[in-house]
C-alpha cells in the first residue's frame, strides 16, 4: 500500500511541476523537422529582442484543431497558434481568435493572403507562408513540361507502362484537395451564387470523366496514397506528380526535377487552379496578454523570422519583403512555387467550405474505384451533402420535460421511503452498514463522479441541438431525424438501419468466428499431456496482448493494395491483387479478419478454463458406456460449457458491437460509410461532422438502448439454464 | 484417458502449428518493418527481414523535441506512472468495493451491480464530451494524475465484477476462523482475504495495466503537452494523415507491446484460472 502511495505522490507531483513556470508566451503549432527547427530559430530571436520568453508546443496534426476548440474556451489555450486559414470561420464563430493589432500593414503581404484571413471584412491573423499545388517533373524524362491539358495527353502513352509499373502522372487522386485544380480548371462552380456548396454541375461530371480516362488508360495507377507517390516518382517510374512544397523534402537526392505551374485546360482555356492554403498566426481570443501576443505573431509573419522560415523551414512566404532577400530570390523552389501559387484561389474560410469534403471524397471514389458514371457522382454527392448538413431542429419547450423528471424523482423517493419496512430499523435489517460503506465509498464516489454523471450528461445530451459551442433545447428532435431516417433512403449507408444491419451482422460475425475458433483451438489444447503445449498456448495468446490499435493499423497496411502482405500472397499464388476497400463485401471482410485475430485468444482462454473445470469422470463414465466421441462431446462437454461460455460471450458481443478503432482505423467506414458501425457512425457526428454533439449522443442513447435489450434477453437465456 | 493414437497427435500439432502460423505472420510482418533499413512497404508475403537494421529503434528510443528534450524517456516515464498509479488505484478501489458485495448486505447493492454493468453499455468515445469538462472543473486536464483517475474508474466496473466473481467462490470459514482467533475484520481481509484471490488480482491488475497501457482516444484528447503523452499517443506521430513511416510505427509498436506481452506471459497460468472463476457465476 505504502509503495502505491508513493507512487500516486510521485505522479501528482510531477503533473504539478510542469504547470508552475513563470507565464511565457505559450505557442502551438503542429510543425515537425525542418519547419520546427526554423520556428524555434525564429522564436528564440523573439525572446532575444523582446526579453519574453516563448513556450514551443508541437502538437499532432489530427488531434490539432479539436485541441484548440476545446482548450482556447477553457481558458487551457495558447496565445499564439499557428493553423491553415480554412477553419478561420469555424473558429471565429467559436470567438477564438482575435482580430488582428493596429500595427498591422496590409501591404507587407501577398493581397491573396489576406483575403484568405478576412471574415466580414476584418484580418484575424498574420500570413506566414502558403501552400499550393504544383506539378513536380522528373526532367530526365520529361524535358519541357506541359503547358495545357491536351500536350499532357499527347505525352502520357510514351511515359507510362502499366505493366512495368511505370506511370506518366501520380498523384493522390481520391483527395478532393487534389481534384479541385479539375473542377476549376473544367470551370465547375464549387457554390453556387447563394454560397451554397452545388456539385451537380457540368464541369465536375467533365473533370470527373477526365481523372477517370487518366486511370482508364492506365497512365496514372489506381487507389494512390502519399507513399506511392513517393516511391514512384523516387524510383524514377513516375514522370511528373502533383503535390505541394512539402513534398520537396521527400524526393530521393538522386532524382532530378523542376516544380512548375498545373497546365491549362485546353477545352476552356482556364488554368488548372488549385487551392490556395495560407498558414496564418492567429492570437487567441482569450489570450491574457494580448499585446505581447500579437507581438509575437506580427514578429514570426515579416523580417528576420520570415527569412528563417523559408530558408531553413523550406516554406513558401506571405510577405512580400522575403523575395527581395537573396537567399530568397535564388531558390527556384521557392520562387516556383510563388509562381505557381499565382492563379491559385484562397480556399473559402466558410463553414460551408468544411460541409464539402465529405460529399466530394465519396464522389471520387465512386467515380474512380466504385463504377459510378462521372454525370452520376455529382447528384451522388448532393444527396450526401443534404443528408450531413442539418438544419437546426426548432426549439422545444424544456418545461414539461423538466416536470417530467422532478415528478419521477419525487415518485422515486417517494417509493423508496414509504416502502415497507417492517418494524426493524436500517441498522437492524443492514448490520454491515458501516463497514460496508467504509469499502465501498471510495469507488463509488469516483465511480459516481467519472462514470454515472457523464453518463447521465451523455444522456441528456440526446435532448439538445449542438451548434458552434451553443446548445439549443430540442426535445426529441434528434431522434425523430435518426429513426424517421430523414434525408436518404433506408438502403443508405448514412441511414440509421443500415447502419444498424450493418452492426448487428457485424456483432454475430464476429462473436461467432471468436467463439468457434477459441473453443476449437480449447480443445485441441486440453489434453495436459500434449507435449508443446505451454508454447502454443503463449504464441496463440499473443494478438490479445497486442494494443487493439496497432492491430488496426498493422492489418490495415497489410490490406495496402499496392504494398500490403495479403495482395503479396495473393500475388505468390499468382491471382490478381484485390482492391480491398472498393467494394463492402472484402471491406467489411477485412475488419472481420482483424477482429477475429485479435478477439479469439480471450474465448479460447475462457474455454480453457471451462474445459478444465468439467470433471473427467464423466467422460470416463461415457466411454464405459460405450458412447462416441461426438455423443460425449454433446451430451457433456457444450451443456457443462455453455455456464462459463455464455457471460463470456454477452461480453464479447457488448465489446464487438462498440468495437470503434478497427473499423475506424482498418477501412475507415470505406466505401462511402457502408462498412460504418453505429459507434463510428455516432463519433462522425461528434468530430467530423460540425461537432454535432447532440445528434452523436442520440446515436449512443440508440446503442444503449439496443445493447440493453440484448442484455435483458441474455439474462433469461441465462436463467433459464441455470434453472435447467 | 485412452493415451492418443499418433496419427491424432499429429494432427493436432498440425492444428496447432498452421493457426500460430496465422497469428504469427502480421506479427513477424511488423518485425520486419522494423528491422528493414527502409521506411516505407514493399510488396512482398516473406515476413522474414532481407536486411537488418536497427536505425529505426535507434531513432524511436532516442527521439528528442526540437529543445533538445529526451521525448521517448519522458513518454515511457509517463506511461509506466498512468500504467502502474491506474493499477494500484484501481485495484485498491476494486478489491474494496468487490469484498463489500460479496461479503456485505446493504440497500442499493443489487441496484448499484446492475448500473455498473449498464454503463458499459454507453459507448466510450461519447463519454469524452462530459469527462472533458469534468476534468476541466476538477483542473485535471493535460495532467496525468486526471488521466489515471479516469482510467481506473472506467475500468472500475470490469474489475469489481470480476473480483466479485471470485470472491462468491471462497469458501467463508476461513474468514470465520480467523475472527474466532481474534483478528479484527480488517486484518482479516488484508491477510486471509487477499492471499487467496491471488490469481483473480493478478488478472484483474493486468487488465487495469492493459487499460491504462493501452489506451489512446481519452490520452489524445486530455493531454497536451508531448512529453507527458503516453506511448500510444506517441506512436501517432509516425501514423500521419499523409505520411507514413511504417519502420519507426513498427518499433515504436513492437516496443509499446513487448511489456504488455511480458505480462501475459507472467500471468498466463493464473489468467485461465482467474477468469474463468469469476465467469462462471456470471
Amino acid at each position: 500500500m505504502k509503495r502505491w502511495a508513493a507512487l500516486l505522490l510521485l505522479a501528482v507531483a510531477w503533473s504539478a511541476h510542469a504547470a508552475d513556470a513563470p507565464a511565457p508566451l505559450k505557442l502551438w503549432h503542429a510543425y515537425r523537422g525542418g519547419e520546427e527547427t526554423a520556428l524555434l530559430q525564429a522564436t528564440a530571436r523573439f525572446t532575444e529582442t523582446t526579453g519574453v520568453k516563448v513556450d514551443l508546443l508541437g502538437l499532432p496534426y489530427d488531434a490539432y484543431a479539436h485541441k484548440l476548440t476545446n482548450a482556447i474556451p477553457h481558458g487551457a489555450g495558447p496565445d499564439v497558434f499557428i493553423f491553415n486559414h480554412e477553419r478561420l470561420r469555424n473558429f471565429h464563430s467559436q470567438n477564438l481568435v482575435a482580430a488582428t493589432a493596429k500595427d498591422f500593414v496590409r501591404a507587407d503581404y501577398f493581397a491573396n493572403t489576406v483575403e484568405a484571413l478576412e471574415v466580414d471584412g476584418t484580418v484575424y491573423g498574420y500570413p506566414l507562408s502558403l501552400k499550393s499545388l504544383a506539378l513536380y517533373v522528373n526532367t530526365d524524362l520529361v524535358p519541357r513540361p506541359p503547358a495545357s491539358t491536351q500536350e499532357l495527353l499527347a505525352m502520357l502513352p510514351s511515359l507510362s507502362n502499366a505493366a512495368e509499373g511505370r506511370f506518366g502522372l501520380v498523384y493522390e487522386s481520391g483527395d478532393f484537395y487534389f481534384h479541385a485544380p479539375f473542377l476549376f480548371g473544367f470551370d465547375g462552380p464549387l457554390f453556387d451564387a447563394m454560397g451554397r456548396a452545388s456539385f451537380d454541375t457540368p464541369g465536375m461530371a467533365r473533370s470527373l470523366a477526365f481523372v477517370k480516362r487518366l486511370q482508364d488508360e492506365r497512365w496514372m495507377p489506381q487507389e494512390v496514397s502519399g507513399a506511392l507517390v513517393k516511391t514512384l516518382f523516387n524510383d524514377g517510374r513516375a514522370a511528373m506528380l502533383i503535390s505541394g512544397p512539402w513534398f520537396a523534402g521527400e524526393i530521393a537526392p538522386s532524382v532530378r526535377y523542376r516544380v512548375v505551374a498545373l497546365p491549362t485546360v485546353s477545352e476552356t482555356g482556364t488554368p488548372m487552379k488549385p487551392f490556395l492554403g495560407v498558414e496564418a498566426a492567429f492570437v487567441s481570443a482569450r489570450s491574457e496578454q494580448s499585446a505581447r501576443a500579437h507581438a509575437l505573431a506580427r514578429f514570426l509573419s515579416v523580417g528576420e523570422a520570415s527569412r528563417v522560415r523559408t530558408t531553413v523551414g523550406r516554406q513558401i512566404p506571405a510577405d512580400v519583403a522575403a523575395y527581395e532577400t537573396q537567399e530568397v530570390k535564388e531558390d527556384t523552389l521557392i520562387s516556383s512555387f510563388r509562381e505557381a501559387a499565382r492563379d491559385a484561389t484562397p480556399m473559402p474560410n466558410t463553414l460551408e467550405m468544411a460541409r464539402v469534403w465529405e460529399p466530394m471524397k465519396l464522389a471520387l471514389r465512386a467515380v474512380l474505384q466504385g463504377g459510378v458514371k462521372p454525370e452520376d457522382a455529382g447528384a451522388l454527392a448532393d444527396r450526401r451533402y443534404r443528408a450531413l448538413h442539418r438544419e437546426r431542429p426548432s426549439d422545444a419547450n424544456p418545461v414539461p420535460w423538466l416536470g417530467f423528471m422532478g415528478a419521477m424523482a419525487l415518485g422515486g423517493t417517494a417509493y423508496v421511503l414509504m416502502r415497507p419496512a417492517g418494524a426493524r430499523s436500517l441498522r437492524q435489517r443492514y448490520p454491515d452498514l458501516t463497514r460496508a460503506a467504509t469499502y465501498v465509498a471510495p469507488a463509488a464516489a469516483g465511480v459516481l463522479v467519472l462514470v454515472f454523471i457523464p453518463f447521465v450528461v451523455g444522456l441528456s445530451l440526446s435532448l439538445f441541438h449542438h451548434d458552434a459551442g451553443q446548445y439549443t433545447f430540442v426535445g426529441l428532435a434528434n431522434f425523430v431525424d435518426i429513426l424517421a431516417s430523414r434525408g436518404y433512403s433506408i438502403s443508405e449507408p448514412l441511414s440509421f438501419y443500415f447502419t444498424l444491419a450493418v452492426t448487428l451482422l457485424w456483432a454475430v460475425v464476429n462473436v461467432v468466428l471468436h467463439v468457434c475458433i477459441g473453443l476449437g483451438l480449447a480443445l485441441l489444447l486440453r489434453d495436459p499431456l500434449l507435449k508443446l503445449r505451454g508454447m502454443y498456448r503463449v504464441l496463440l495468446i499473443i494478438p490479445w496482448a497486442v494494443p487493439n490499435y496497432i492491430t488496426a493499423l498493422m492489418w490495415k497496411g497489410m490490406f495496402h493494395r499496392q504494398f500490403g502482405a495479403i495482395n503479396g500472397l495473393l500475388a505468390l499464388l499468382g491471382l490478381e491483387p484485390v482492391s480491398w476497400f472498393t467494394r463492402f463485401s472484402t471491406a467489411f471482410a477485412a475488419n472481420v479478419a482483424t477482429n477475429t485475430w485479435l478477439g479469439f485468444p480471450f474465448m479460447m482462454v475462457v474455454a480453457l478454463g471451462a474445459l478444465q473445470s468439467i470433471p473427467q469422470e464423466l467422460y470416463e463414465a461415457a466411454e464405459v458406456d460405450g458412447a462416441s466421441r461426438w455423443t460425449q462431446f454433446r451430451r457433456i462437454t457444450l451443456p457443462l460449457l455453455k455456464p462459463a461460455m455464455l457471460p463470456a460471450v454477452v461480453l464479447g458481443s457488448v465489446w464487438t458491437f462498440n468495437m470503434f478503432n478497427i473499423i475506424y482505423l482498418v477501412s475507415g467506414g470505406e466505401p462511402g460509410g457502408g462498412t460504418d458501425i453505429l459507434v463510428s457512425e455516432a463519433f462522425r457526428w461528434a468530430f467530423q461532422r460540425n461537432e454535432q454533439y447532440g445528434f452523436a449522443a442520440a446515436y449512443s442513447v440508440l446503442i444503449f438502448l439496443v445493447l440493453l435489450g440484448w442484455s435483458a434477453f441474455t439474462k433469461r437465456l441465462l436463467r433459464s439454464e441455470e434453472s435447467a | 484417458m485412452k493415451k492418443p493414437s499418433w496419427l491424432k497427435m499429429a494432427g493436432i500439432h498440425a492444428g496447432l502449428s498452421v493457426m500460430c502460423m496465422v497469428t504469427l505472420y502480421p506479427v513477424l510482418w511488423v518485425v520486419k518493418m522494423a528491422l528493414s533499413p527502409v521506411d516505407g512497404m514493399s510488396l512482398t508475403a516473406n515476413p522474414f527481414p532481407d536486411a537488418v537494421t536497427l536505425d529505426h529503434f535507434r531513432a524511436v528510443l532516442w527521439s528528442s523535441d526540437a529543445q533538445g528534450r529526451w521525448v521517448f524517456g519522458r513518454q515511457l516515464l509517463a506511461s509506466l506512472i498512468v500504467g502502474g498509479a491506474t493499477t494500484g488505484v484501481g485495484l485498491s478501489l476494486a478489491v474494496t468495493a468487490a469484498y463489500a458485495l460479496s461479503r456485505f448486505r446493504f440497500p442499493c447493492k443489487e441496484g448499484g451491480m446492475q448500473a455498473l454493468l449498464i454503463t458499459q453499455m454507453f459507448p466510450a468515445t461519447l463519454m469524452l464530451v462530459p469527462i472533458y469538462s469534468i476534468l476541466q472543473k476538477l483542473a485535471l486536464l493535460d495532467s496525468l494524475t486526471g488521466l489515471v483517475l479516469v482510467y481506473a474508474t472506467t475500468s472500475l466496473p470490469f474489475c469489481i465484477w470480476m473480483l466479485k466473481g471470485y470472491f462468491d467462490t471462497l469458501p467463508r470459514e476461513l474468514e470465520e476462523a480467523a475472527v474466532m482467533d481474534g483478528a479484527s475484520p480488517f486484518q482479516v481481509f488484508i491477510h486471509v482475504v487477499l492471499p487467496l484471490a491471488r490469481p483473480a488480482l493478478a488478472v484483474t491488475a493486468l487488465f487495469s495495466f492493459m487499460t491504462a497501457w493501452n489506451e489512446f482516444v481519452l490520452a489524445a484528447t486530455l493531454i497536451n503537452d508531448p512529453t507527458r503523452f503516453t506511448l500510444p499517443v506517441a506512436l501517432q506521430r509516425y501514423v500521419g494523415e499523409y505520411k507514413v513511416e511504417w519502420g519507426k510505427f513498427a518499433a515504436c509498436a513492437l516496443v509499446v507491446s513487448a511489456p504488455v506481452m511480458a505480462l501475459f506471459f507472467a500471468l498466463q497460468k493464473h489468467l485461465v484460472g482467474g477468469l474463468t472463476a469469476g465467469g462462471v457465476k456470471g
